[in-house]
């Protein structure tokens, strides 16, 4: 088997994520489809890693773990002060500049 | 010396300040104020005039410089005075003229209650008039320019309340304009000819200049000329203007404004001696507006509108003559001061009959005059004769003297210009023996009005009479006073030149011709109007009377070729605005708002929505690096 | 195993991971986008992150792999659960489509762009593997450790005080400032009875009914389930599970063992009306 299959399931992997933002209301299903996305990319970055026969994309990967746990903390407050508001995880719901 | 000729333009202007700041406490001596300033002026005039006779010939030219207008580098425009031959025969004729005017106009205004204001405007008149002969550059005189026209807008329809009167005010000032327009194109051009706009660098370098731009400058100066002395093509103004007050006529459209073209013609000599094509247009305009404002006036019925075009054919001799360079510079001024002279003396008389007759203006309801006016017209038969060319009289030496210098042009041209000054004089003959013959002769014909007052023919006022009688004065003398011993060639010849051209014919030849051409004048004119009654109502006449009574058809000219022609060209215009512009500018409004309305729902607040543009865009970006890197 | 990666084509055992993981990968994050329920979601995800960390190992990604467990699939995860369970563990959502083209436009882009990345990895020229052998040689881990802390310092340093940033946002999101002294019980009573609300407590839930949970509605005396015994945050979520008909049903069970218990043969109409009716 060759290798770029890796590749291949990671654009796969990426592209289901995408199109789960686009497609779910709810904001914590929305936020693992782009928890998704940055695994299919950390996928690519290791198989590259293994590519280029160096340890450089491995680290780009470990970055992106680091800003992803940033992310997610942030983006679940985020996610539990609204439903505080509005009792609702849904995205559409806050389609108004405005509480 | 030379501080006097500021202050011959001050009093004047000090005059026209006061009484028209003065308001109602001046009402009971503000006519008295401004002929007393205007005869101050006269007075500067006469000092200043025997100050230049005790001088050389060469010596006779005062500069005085006042202040600097614009001192801009590179272009310099003061307010310098010149005071020389030409500007001092214009200032005698203005203040003198003017003067005696004033006090006709002492009584003729008598009984009007804004008799302060009228003498307010012609103190103003005065004061733009002296401005414009005397300034040394033709930006100062483009301000004079424009300030005669405007006292002659105010003048013109000093009563307002008629609305002809308001009419022929605006008529005026817009015909006027089409001037004025080329006077300063005029001067633009000199300035980007020369540099300069003041008469010395322009007149003494006008040799320098290439002919293409001299002629450019002629034409221009000959169509600010057309303009505010009523030649064809800019006629159409004059007659109108007689709606003004009869003094007006009398300082402003007869002796002295509408002269303020040949002025310019001939100060400007030095330009149009270099540029032989707008001498010949200036010579073709004097040639045809001499006919045609004799022409109008044979047909007209309004003594005054028949006076204003006897006006227009004497300035179209004039400007014949102005055409005609050095053979006829100084005959073009001795018969404006001739004429200055006469028509103010015929309009002051025709003015003192309105005064006696109720305001009546038809000739064909005077008749009879004679023994009810003595004065009026024993002052306006010597102005008649003068005009005609009657021998001995002043009109018998200017005019007698153009059209010898017309002939003198030499070859064809020479002789269809002298032709056409041989005929004006029998057509001038006719028509003043005509106006002569229905106001002053045969049956009385006035009616009652309808209210039925019937007038009461009275001799005028001895304020009214006495600048009569001395212009008639005027009128017999000055032009035995020029012409002999040719005084008034010696006077003027160092400013315009002078040569005598290379006549085919003698000049007693031409005078007998001038002679025969008077004789068949008044003698048509005594056999239709002397001879037997004259009819009260007009009869239909010929097709030229009927055209001559419309002034030729020059306002159906007018209406058709430029108010027609205009109304079309504004209605395209407008039509193009409409659906051109305003489409284009209406069309692109609502694209966008259209555009902008289809763009809102895109913005409809959900997040998903935005994802998914963000999404595309980005599919967009790895297509488009997939295309470069395929490239 | 590293030289065998190193090797142009992998080995036989690793194809045959790659395939089997491959598939439960593509199903789980099939899951998490179209599962119901979040918590479905989340757990086809976690499912995905374990596929995926072995895949880092099978890569040489030691390291990665073990983080990918630990931190991601055990701590990102949980936070995820934690979440969930807030907002209502058990609540479905409607997966029907609210705006207009939106799922057009998102499959569109999405097949769009999945075609565009396969055409760009398939025009790649990557027929070249050189394999981690090399680079783990000394240890994925020290390899690691020396890029991080030579070449990627700053990046690294940075990514603290992200995480800082972050730990420190979160709190302000979430955390709400108290300004005023907290109130006692008695001045809440006292602020009950001014304000006219409920006075006594409310009435606990699942009581008269044979199911005892927080999310069933107690039953006032006439059989009608009674809404304030049940928590705010369900009620807003609408996940009351109704019972009373089913009480009812049981009532009339019990009836009717009873009767027959006392060989009642008449048994009273206007009794059973008057249940049936409570129950409308």
């Amino acid at each position: 088997m060759n290798p770029v299959n890796y590749l291949y399931l990671s654009a796969l992997l990426f592209t289901i994520g995408a199109t789960g933002v686009l497609i779910r209301r709810n904001a914590i299903v929305v936020f693992m489809c782009i928890e998704l996305m940055l695994n299919a990319c950390n996928l690519a970055f290791v198989v590259f890693s293994r590519m280029h026969g160096n340890l450089d994309g491995q680290i780009i990967a470990f970055f992106t773990m680091v800003v992803a746990a940033a992310e997610v903390v942030v983006g679940l407050a985020i996610i539990v002060s609204l439903f505080r508001t509005r009792h609702s995880a849904s995205v559409d719901d806050a389609s108004l500049m405005k509480l | 010396m030379e501080n006097l000729i500021a202050l011959l333009i001050a009093a004047p202007l000090l005059g026209a300040a006061v009484l028209l700041v003065g308001g109602r406490r001046l009402d009971a001596v503000g006519h008295w104020i401004g002929t007393l300033l205007s005869t101050v002026s006269f007075v500067f005039g006469l000092i200043l005039f025997v100050d230049l006779l005790g001088k050389g010939a060469e010596h006779r030219t005062l500069i005085k410089h006042l202040y600097s207008w614009v001192p801009v580098a590179g272009f310099q425009a003061d307010v310098t005075f010149r005071l020389d031959q030409l500007s001092m025969t214009f200032v005698l004729l203005i203040t003198g003229v003017g003067s005696l005017i004033h006090l006709y106009s002492v009584g003729y205004m008598e009984h009007d209650e804004r008799r302060r204001r009228f003498f307010g405007y012609l103190n103003l008149f005065l004061a733009a008039m002296l401005l414009l002969v005397l300034a040394d550059n033709y930006l100062l005189l483009y301000v004079g320019w424009e300030g005669v026209g405007l006292a002659s807008y105010l003048l013109i329809g000093f009563w307002q309340h008629k609305p002809s009167a308001a009419t022929a005010a605006k008529k005026a000032f817009l015909v006027n304009r089409v001037g004025d327009m080329g006077l300063s194109i005029a001067i633009m051009l000199m300035f980007t000819t020369f540099g300069s706009f003041a008469f010395g660098p322009v007149l003494n370098h006008a040799g320098d200049a290439s002919e293409g731009k001299l002629t450019a400058i002629g034409l221009m100066l000959l169509l600010a000329a057309c303009g505010k002395s009523a030649q064809v093509p800019l006629q159409s103004w004059l007659g109108d203007a007689m709606e003004g007050p009869t003094p007006v006529s009398a300082l402003i459209h007869a002796a002295t404004m509408v002269t303020a073209g040949v002025y310019l013609i001939v100060r400007s000599g030095a330009v149009f001696n270099a540029a032989p094509d707008a001498q010949l247009a200036v010579t073709v305009v004097g040639a045809v507006t001499l006919l045609f404002g004799a022409i109008v006036g044979c047909a007209k019925d309004d003594i005054k509108k028949a006076l204003a075009g006897s006006t227009m054919s004497q300035i179209g001799y004039m400007i014949l003559a102005a055409g005609l360079g050095p053979i006829g510079y100084v005959f073009a001024i001795m018969h404006l001061v001739t004429h200055g002279f006469f028509k103010a003396g015929l309009f002051l008389g025709a003015g003192s009959v309105m005064h006696g007759m109720n305001d009546e203006v038809d000739m064909r309801k005077y008749g009879g005059l004679r023994t009810y006016m003595p004065v009026t017209f024993i002052t306006f038969g010597l102005g008649y004769l003068a005009i005609i060319g009657f021998p001995g009289l002043s009109g018998f030496f200017s005019k007698d003297k153009i059209i010898e210098a017309a002939f003198a042009k030499g070859g064809t041209e020479g002789w269809i210009l002298g032709g056409a000054a041989l005929l004006g004089a029998a057509i001038t003959a006719f028509y003043m023996t005509r106006v002569m013959l229905m106001t002053f002769f045969g049956e009385k014909r006035w009616q009652p009005d309808e209210n039925g007052h019937e007038p009461h023919p009275h001799e005028s006022p001895r304020v009214m009479t006495i600048p009569m009688i001395l212009l008639a004065v005027g009128s017999v003398c000055a032009g035995g006073l020029f012409s002999i011993g040719d005084r008034f060639l010696h006077w003027l010849e160092p400013i315009t030149g002078h040569s005598e051209g290379n006549s085919p014919l003698s000049a007693a030849a031409v005078t007998g011709a001038t002679m025969v051409c008077l004789v068949i004048g008044v003698g048509i004119a005594w056999a239709q109007y002397g001879r037997g009654p004259v009819p009260v109502v007009a009869p239909r006449g010929s097709l030229l009377t009927r055209a001559a009574r419309r002034d030729l058809l020059q306002d159906d000219f007018n209406h058709v070729v430029l108010v027609r022609g205009g109304e079309h060209l504004t209605r395209s215009l407008v039509y193009v605005d409409h659906t051109l512009v305003d489409g284009v500018v209406n069309g692109t409004a609502a694209g966008f708002g259209g555009l902008s309305g289809r763009l809102r729902r895109i913005q409809n607040g959900f997040a998903r929505s935005y994802a998914v543009s963000m999404f595309g865009g980005a599919a967009l970006l790895v297509a488009a690096t997939l295309l470069m890197r395929a490239v | 195993m590293s030289a065998q990666l190193a090797a142009y084509a992998t080995s036989t055992g690793e194809a045959f991971q790659f395939w089997v993981l491959g598939a439960i990968a593509v199903m789980g994050a099939l899951g998490t986008v179209f599962m119901k329920k979040s918590v479905h979601s989340a757990l086809s995800l976690a499912g995905t992150m374990i596929v995926l960390a072995v895949f880092y190992l099978a890569n040489g990604a030691y390291f990665l792999g073990i983080v990918q467990i630990v931190v991601y699939t055990g701590a990102i995860m949980m936070l995820f659960l934690f979440v969930v369970m807030l907002v209502g563990v058990t609540a479905a959502d409607s997966l029907k489509e609210t705006i207009k083209g939106q799922r057009w436009l998102a499959l569109l882009c999405g097949v769009g762009f999945g075609v565009l990345l396969f055409a760009g990895i398939g025009n790649a020229s990557l027929k070249e593997f050189d394999g981690t052998g090399q680079a783990n040689a000394n240890g994925n881990v020290e390899g690691l450790a020396s890029l991080i802390f030579t070449k990627y310092v700053f990046a690294f340093e940075i990514t603290g005080a992200l995480l800082i940033t972050a730990a420190v946002g979160a709190m302000v999101l979430t955390h709400r400032e108290r300004t005023e002294r907290a109130k006692t019980q008695r001045e809440l009573s006292e602020q009950r009875v001014r304000e006219g609300k409920h006075l006594p407590p409310l009435p606990a839930p699942g009581v008269y009914a044979r199911h005892n949970a927080v999310d069933i509605a107690g039953l006032l005396p006439d059989g009608t389930p009674s809404e304030l015994s049940v928590n705010r945050t369900l009620r807003e979520r609408g996940q009351i599970r109704d019972v009373s008909a089913q009480a009812l049903g049981d009532l009339r069970a019990l009836e009717q063992r009873s009767e027959e218990r006392l060989e009642r043969t008449e048994t009273d109409p206007a009794h059973f009306k008057r249940a049936e009716e409570a129950s409308k």
